[in-house]
């Protein structure tokens, strides 16, 4: 009783988040896992089946082991910590220009990041179209350099580099504006100090002094693009319009997730992935943690 | 010591000659992610002859609003008409941005300033929550929606999105630079937590709020999920799925693409004016932002 008198405010600002927190986040998660235990089609109610998802994941699943897991795996390493760098990189010399340019830059950079991939799906679609009124198509056409339009979205030699362009292109998020603000609030002391202490060139000044004074804001933006990558797995579905992608050519743990819980309705299998999906999530944050948090 | 190295100039004045290199640098990286934007303008309102020209030219020629014009008289196959989902959207992105604000920022004032046992817990559980997916979870949050009998309402799109892990931790790292002192002599002139929260907290942390709010808004704007998954009825669905049938139906048919364009340019709008207004309160809040 007296906990409830002395905390009570406490527990009202508190209750409305934690409770939407816990329904939404929490519970499903351990739904999910739960799941993955079972055998469920969402017309019976669920039976527990142990391992044997997982142990389908690894050794039945030829589309997992063969397209999935390879694509999600290059995808991320190539989006998560090239978009990353890039940020970093731009938000480095963006922090160098004048206050003006740097606004109409920054908002440029950032403004694709707000279409989350819906609204400009249908750019691309346009741009990468596989006929000659395809821009990118017609441009090649004009140079010479093919003389037939290419299927760009339909052939799986090039869906996965589409969708990492696309995904490059809009990954200037929340991260690069944590970073681009973490380079700004640096205090010029600190570079006087360093460049007595006998810094020589850039590159030194950014390992020694730059990402040092902003590993907070590293660490959060290296968090954002961890999330951001594994989010934007429905990219390859919008672009070639598809669930399962051309040959697989795109497929991503989120679209197999749909593939089996929505189309198929194995829930149980499609847990089990959603599992390894947020584990997959952790362990590459868990490294980010490792790289940039303050437990040294 | 004129030949020690000296480097970056962090926020400088004016322009210098030893910017150009990074001109020279961000200039063309400007035109590869500003294309795009600059293309879904111009393709809006391209007539139809120019649609699809060949070869297809960037900048329109002669500006049309007859794109618009289809939009807004085009229903989808079950007669649902494109105002209404204009129309739903805009109320659930209403709702959705404001309850956001009021759950995170009052969460983050008890996270940040009250004293209680479970506090450093909660708000690592929160941090570890910032790598939620939650596109991870789809089965298991319709599988609840269901059960709750939310199926096919307005709250199928609201109640998911309100809990922003990134959200409560922004504006919980923001409220942590009020300082103690400015709370505790409200409370020695009898101001409740109530009044404090209202009157103190919520004034001061206003580029946080307005970060939230952004983040929220294209979170709720562009969601596509809940009306794939947790709505069946047409009337209640929301313009991005619109959008995005638009775009998987009608991408490559003659009348479809300039509506799809239309469409997006409409997707598009808000968010940018929203960021443009807010800009720099949201640079304002990610000098706070950092993971510690």
């Amino acid at each position: 009783m007296t906990f409830l008198k002395k905390h009570h405010s406490t527990l009202v600002f508190l209750m409305p988040y934690v409770l939407m927190f816990s329904l939404f986040i929490i519970i499903p998660v351990a739904i999910a896992i739960g799941l993955s235990f079972s055998y469920f089609n969402a017309i019976e109610p669920p039976s527990f089946n142990g391992l044997e998802n997982y142990v389908n994941v690894l050794t039945q699943d030829n589309v997992f082991m063969r397209n999935v897991l390879p694509n999600t795996l290059i995808f991320a390493l190539v989006v998560g910590p090239g978009g990353y760098i890039l940020s970093f990189i731009l938000a480095w010399m963006l922090a160098q220009i004048p206050r003006l340019p740097r606004i109409v830059f920054a908002l440029v950079l950032y403004s694709p990041s707000m279409t989350a991939g819906i609204a400009m799906a249908v750019v691309w679609r346009i741009i990468f179209s596989g006929d000659q009124t395809g821009y990118l198509n017609a441009l090649l056409i004009n140079l010479g350099v093919i003389y037939e339009p290419l299927q760009f979205l339909q052939s799986p030699n090039y869906l996965m580099t589409i969708m990492i362009v696309v995904t490059l292109w809009g990954s200037m998020g929340v991260g690069f504006l944590a970073m681009l603000s973490g380079v700004l609030n640096i205090n010029s002391e600190i570079y006087e100090a360093g460049y007595i202490d006998g810094i020589k060139n850039r590159f030194q000044e950014i390992i020694y002094i730059t990402i040092p004074s902003m590993r907070p804001q590293m660490l959060f933006g290296a968090v954002m693009a961890i999330v951001t990558t594994f989010q934007a797995g429905a990219i390859g579905v919008q672009l070639s319009g598809a669930n399962p992608t051309p040959q697989n050519a795109g497929q991503l743990m989120v679209n197999h997730i749909e593939d089996y819980g929505f189309i198929r309705y194995e829930m149980g299998y499609a847990a089990a992935i959603s599992v390894l999906l947020l584990l997959f999530i952790y362990l590459f944050s868990k490294l980010a943690w490792r790289l940039f948090g303050d437990n040294d | 010591m004129a030949s020690s190295f000296h480097g970056s100039k962090i926020n400088p004045d004016r322009f210098d000659r030893s910017q150009i290199k990074f001109f020279l640098f961000l200039i063309p990286m400007m035109v590869f992610m500003g294309l795009p934007i600059v293309y879904i303008f111009s393709h809006a309102f391209k007539p139809i002859d120019e649609l699809f020209a060949y070869p297809p030219r960037f900048f329109v020629e002669k500006p049309t609003l007859a794109n618009f014009v289809d939009l807004f008289n085009m229903s989808d196959t079950t007669g649902v008409p494109m105002s209404r989902y204009l129309f739903n959207s805009i109320i659930v992105t209403v709702v959705v941005v404001a309850l956001t604000i009021v759950m995170s920022t009052a969460a983050a004032y008890a996270l940040s300033k009250k004293k209680f046992k479970l506090k450093a817990l909660l708000f690592e559980i929160n941090t570890v929550a910032l790598m939620f997916v939650p596109i991870a979870v789809a089965i298991p949050r319709y599988l609840l929606i269901d059960n709750i009998g939310l199926l096919d309402s307005f709250w199928a799109h609201i109640l998911p999105l309100l809990a922003m892990p990134v959200g409560l931790f922004l504006v919980k790292q923001f409220i942590d630079q009020i300082p103690d002192s400015l709370i505790e002599s409200a409370r020695m002139d009898g101001a409740s937590d109530y009044i404090i929260y209202w009157k103190i907290i919520l004034p001061l942390v206003k580029p946080a709020i307005a970060t939230i709010a952004i983040l929220s808004f294209q979170a709720v704007w562009n969601n596509v999920e809940t009306s794939t998954l947790f709505v069946n009825d047409e009337s209640l669905k929301t313009f991005a799925f619109f959008m995005s049938t638009l775009a998987s139906q009608t991408g490559n048919s003659v009348a479809g693409q300039g509506m799809a364009a239309a469409a997006s340019l409409l997707m598009f709008i808000p968010n940018l004016i929203i960021f443009i207004i807010l800009q720099s309160q949201v640079m304002n809040t990610m000098a706070h932002s950092g993971i510690k």
